[in-house]
């Protein structure tokens, strides 16, 4: 498979206030074309901070990208310059931002948001980006695109401003497409019908997703692949199968048994006790020790080594260690 | 460290055997850092404390205090004593800030100035924090036909040019001390009147939270913690703010005759006074009065911007 | 649209009646009203005054007498000048006051939003110092006092400009520097506020996404947002701008309307009061009135149309 996106070991911190945040420590991942990647984990781990570097939109200061690739078909996202950079926004890679209702600009018409992204990057005519224009909106499931298109955000309602925002990132036919909890602000039937069209938009155009999200229920839905976040690194990486149905790591362990599923029946809903770590001095070794059941002494002092499960599932945690489960299978 | 890096091993030699036991979780929890938490206010001085500007203000303003309080005393000369033969004096080691066409010790007219200044501001934020809290408080406690029809009755207050209406009142009640700040009182208050009400809004809020869901949270904490800053943060902004404004409408209306009469020292009054001179190259007596107007208003100016930056926790950064 | 217009003419003029109401008992409550009482030597004016307030009748017979010839756009005579009437002196005054307070306006406006705008775009540098600097100093310098120092400095000790009237373009440039100090520092505060709000917004962050030049997003969304709170205050800064005059002509001898309300001010001349306040307030509540329209052309979403068209 072609990987269309690598990001390797990727370092971003913010200097605020009250000290440096080590927001991202170390991230690393490949995308695939065509595929749809879900990156998984509580609010603050860093998912936003990751993607937001993606498409080099961290605000400088406060942030910075310490280290670290990202790779675009070749080209090092990181070494390049804003010039170079705006090129590539929109019209490589896209983004989706959480809120709809505050995504789009309320006093410019639809159309002519989702027009001049293309106007920006193709040399076409304004009849031409409106034809595109059009399109998209028929594309997403927007009736009566040519009136639509003369309207203002506050005429149209959450969903169908989702709808929207996700037609104003496509009209370039990027390569990848970042969503940040694209669904989070909506309501639960909506929620379905976005994601639903994230599958029948990937189908029809090739696109390559990253899905950030919170909720694995989401995730369920639509991810080819799910990496799980926690504190600023990516703990487990594997198949949607892998994951659900073979997590290896604490964390994903306990994020499966904190959401509803639908598959297991009468399973019990468990929260993760405690909270993350504070990212203004993470912990020397793994940042779940102090909220995982199994930890061992090594976990507070070296962070684990990452093992290889099967092609494409990693985890790190020291429990894959020989000695480890020979302590786990003693005690049980 | 570049361990991700290494290959995948399913034991890691250089790590001891004896690493591997359970840890003690009680040792961690007990480790788990607890961060310092100021309490709202002592947190906001802090913040106000490492305002440059604000603190220069404040402590010019500690300074002007000082000046209107003992200054007349320190200075030999009396505020109405006339000397025709020192006339127009320039600031010497005898009249510090000059002497006025009167042969009257302008150091002294500014310190009594400072008095006027400081006392109308003071007064005004006063009566508009008065007026304020019990009309915006009656309107938001009883809210729906009432408040609704108190606060219309402030909606057309408020679009009223200020000045015009305190010109308008000042004509008919006469010149004086007691009448500026009457006049300043009758519009002056309605923009405290809008907070206060918005404030009791949100009191009523959090005591429907109160009602609805107990977490066993003692109800004098909940006042303290948050009830009290939020609602007192821009009610003490809007206070510092009246101030200076408050200072320049009794020097603009001195200024054009409606305020304070001469012989009485304002430093409206000395300017409108000193403006007769531009021409004549006595400086001084035009400078000091505008520049301890100018000062105090820039002092007042900047503590309210220092105050609603260190009170506001949303602005915390 | 048509039935909001109906709305807002009717709300006007309910304001203005109020207005007009209030300073005309105002006005005639001045102790020993100078209405009823001998304290004019002048027998012709003495004369215009019975004809026009027909002071022998009761107080309010007067007041329809003065609601009726307002309605003819008459706002009468005046105690202290014999043969002048109000409408005179604010036919000569007003075109001046007009001039000084509109180039004022726009002054205060264009730099106060560059001005704002610079200082946003450079948060926390330099030039961002620089500017709130100069709007806290200016809103702190009352213009009375700005327009002695700029006379002083750029009049007397370095006679760059003419020290007082409006004569010549050359004139004007120092009363309206003194009058635009404040509002250009109101305008600049907020504008820096609104649009550093406005651009940590999702929608300029979506519009950095499309790869948008720093230059566009400034312009075609940011700038518009920002300057939304700026309008709704033109209303109030017109407002500060009027009074303002009133000091302004008066130091720099401007015969504009101000200077003549500063001297009925001080003569008492109670007619010219009241009339040049009706005046004004009519003048603000039309500008209130543009404002509004002005902020419904520049927020679509507020409608001036009965129901939107689905
Ligand atoms: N602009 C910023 N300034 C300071 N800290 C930030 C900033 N943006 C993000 N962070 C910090 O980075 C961490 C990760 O944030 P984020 O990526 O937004 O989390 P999430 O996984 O919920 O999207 C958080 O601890 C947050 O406090
Ligand atoms: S490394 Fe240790 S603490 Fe971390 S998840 Fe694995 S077992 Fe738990
Ligand atoms: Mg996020």
């Amino acid at each position: 498979m072609e990987k269309i996106l690598q990001v390797k070991d990727l370092h971003v911190s913010f200097t605020t206030y009250g000290g440096v945040v080590q927001a991202v420590r170390g991230v690393s991942f490949d995308l695939h074309r065509g595929e749809t990647l879900a990156i998984v984990g509580e609010s603050g781990c860093g998912k936003s901070v990751t993607s937001q570097s993606i498409m080099r939109l961290i605000p400088e200061p406060p942030g910075k990208i310490k280290s670290g690739q990202i790779f675009l078909k070749g080209m090092d996202l990181i070494q390049l310059k804003e010039p170079e950079l705006r090129k590539i926004r929109g019209a490589n890679i896209s983004m989706i931002f959480q809120d709809p209702m505050t995504a789009l600009n309320p006093t410019i018409t639809i159309g002519e948001q989702i027009m001049e992204g293309i106007l920006q990057h193709k040399n076409i005519s304004r009849e031409q980006a409106k034809k595109a224009a059009l399109e998209m909106l028929h594309l997403v499931g927007i009736s009566n695109p040519e009136i639509r298109l003369k309207q203002y955000p506050h005429q149209f309602s959450g969903g169908m401003r989702q709808r929207i925002v996700i037609a104003m990132a496509l009209v370039c036919q990027p390569d990848v497409l970042i969503a940040d909890e694209p669904t989070t602000a909506l309501d639960v039937t909506i929620q379905a019908q976005i994601l639903e069209l994230f599958r029948d938009i990937q189908k029809k155009t090739g696109v390559s997703i990253i899905l950030i999200t919170h909720d694995l229920g989401v995730v369920a839905q639509v991810a080819d692949r799910i990496a799980v976040m926690y504190a600023g690194r990516i703990v487990e990486i594997g198949t949607r199968r892998e994951i659900f149905y073979q997590p290896q790591h604490p964390y994903t362990k306990g994020l499966l048994q904190s959401v509803p599923r639908l598959d297991v029946e009468g399973a019990e809903l468990v929260p993760i006790p405690g909270t993350p770590p504070d990212l203004f001095s993470p912990p020397k070794g793994c940042a779940f020790a102090a909220r995982c059941p199994y930890a061992m002494e090594v976990c507070e002092k070296v962070y684990p080594f990452e093992t290889s499960l099967s092609h494409h599932h990693y985890v790190n945690c020291w429990l894959q260690d020989v000695r480890a489960k020979a302590l786990v299978s003693s005690n049980h | 460290m570049e361990l991700r890096k290494q290959e995948t091993r399913n034991i890691s030699p250089e790590i001891p055997d004896e690493w591997f036991v359970p840890i003690n979780k009680n040792k961690l929890e007990s480790e788990s850092v607890v961060r310092p938490s100021l309490s709202y206010w002592k947190d906001s001085w802090h913040r106000l404390l490492k305002n440059k500007l604000a603190m220069a203000g404040l402590f010019f303003l500690i300074a002007l205090t000082l000046m209107a309080i003992f200054g007349p005393m320190l200075s030999p000369h009396s505020v109405e004593t006339q000397r025709l033969t020192e006339q127009n004096l320039p600031p010497s080691s005898k009249y510090w800030f000059g002497t006025d066409d009167l042969g009257r010790d302008v150091f002294t007219r500014t310190c009594y100035g400072a008095r006027i200044s400081l006392f109308v501001g003071i007064m005004a934020a006063l009566i508009d924090f008065v007026i304020g809290v019990v009309y915006g408080g009656i309107a938001g406690y009883k809210g729906g036909r009432i408040d609704n029809f108190m606060m219309r009755f402030v909606e057309i207050l408020y679009g009223l040019p200020y000045l015009l209406v305190v010109i308008l009142v000042m004509v008919v009640i006469g010149p004086g001390l007691t009448t500026i700040i009457l006049a300043l009182s009758i519009t002056g208050w309605v923009g405290m009147a809008r907070i206060v009400r918005g404030q009791v809004l949100q009191i009523k809020n959090y005591e429907f939270v109160l009602a609805s869901k107990t977490f066993g949270t003692k109800t004098s904490r909940i006042i303290r913690k948050n009830l009290l800053p939020n609602t007192m943060g821009p009610i003490i902004v809007q206070m510092t703010l009246t101030i200076p404004s408050a200072i320049f409408a009794e020097a603009f209306l001195s200024f054009i005759g409606l305020g304070i009469q001469a012989p009485h020292a304002s430093w409206g009054v000395m300017a409108n006074d000193g403006l007769s001179t531009i021409l004549s190259g006595y400086w001084w007596r035009l400078f000091f009065p505008t520049l301890f107007i100018s000062l105090t208003m820039f002092a007042f100016n900047v503590l309210g911007d220092g105050l609603q930056d260190a009170l506001d926790p949303k602005l915390r950064r | 649209m048509k039935s909001y217009l109906i709305k807002r003419l009717i709300a006007m003029i309910i304001t203005l009646w109020l207005i007009i109401t209030g300073t005309f008992f105002l006005m005639h409550s001045v102790p020993g009203s100078p209405f009823n009482e001998e304290r004019t030597t002048n027998e012709a004016i003495q004369k215009n005054l019975e004809a026009y307030y027909q002071l022998d009748k009761p107080l309010f017979v007067q007041y329809v007498n003065y609601l009726k010839s307002l309605v003819q756009f008459d706002l009468g005579p005046s105690i202290k000048k014999s043969s002048q009437t109000v409408n005179d002196l604010l036919g000569r005054g007003f075109p001046v006051s007009f001039e000084l307070g509109l180039y004022t306006l726009i002054l205060a406006i264009i730099s106060g939003i560059t001005l704002g705008v610079l200082a946003a775009l450079r948060h926390n540098g330099i030039i961002d110092y620089l500017a709130m600097t100069i709007a806290v100093l200016g809103i702190s310098i009352p213009n009375f006092v700005m327009a002695t120092l700029l006379i002083q400095q750029l009049a007397v000790n370095i006679p760059i400009f003419p020290v007082a009237t409006w004569a010549s373009p050359k004139h004007m440039v120092l009363p309206i520097l003194a009058l635009a100090t404040g509002p250009m520092a109101i305008i600049a505060r907020l504008t820096r506020t609104s649009m550093l709000e406005v651009l940590t917004q999702d929608y300029i962050k979506t519009a950095k996404a499309k790869g948008l030049s720093p230059v566009k997003i400034v312009f075609k969304h940011a700038l518009r947002n920002a300057l939304l709170p700026v309008v709704t205050v033109l209303g109030s800064l017109a407002a500060s701008i009027l009074t303002g005059t009133f000091v302004i002509e008066k130091i720099f001898a401007i015969p504009g309307m101000g200077k003549y309300f500063v001297d009925s001010i001080n003569n008492r001349d109670y007619p010219v009061i009241m009339g040049t306040t009706v005046f004004y307030s009519a003048i603000l509540i039309v500008m209130l009135f543009l404002v509004d329209l002005a902020y419904g052309l520049l927020d679509p979403r507020i409608k001036l149309h009965k129901k939107e068209a689905k």
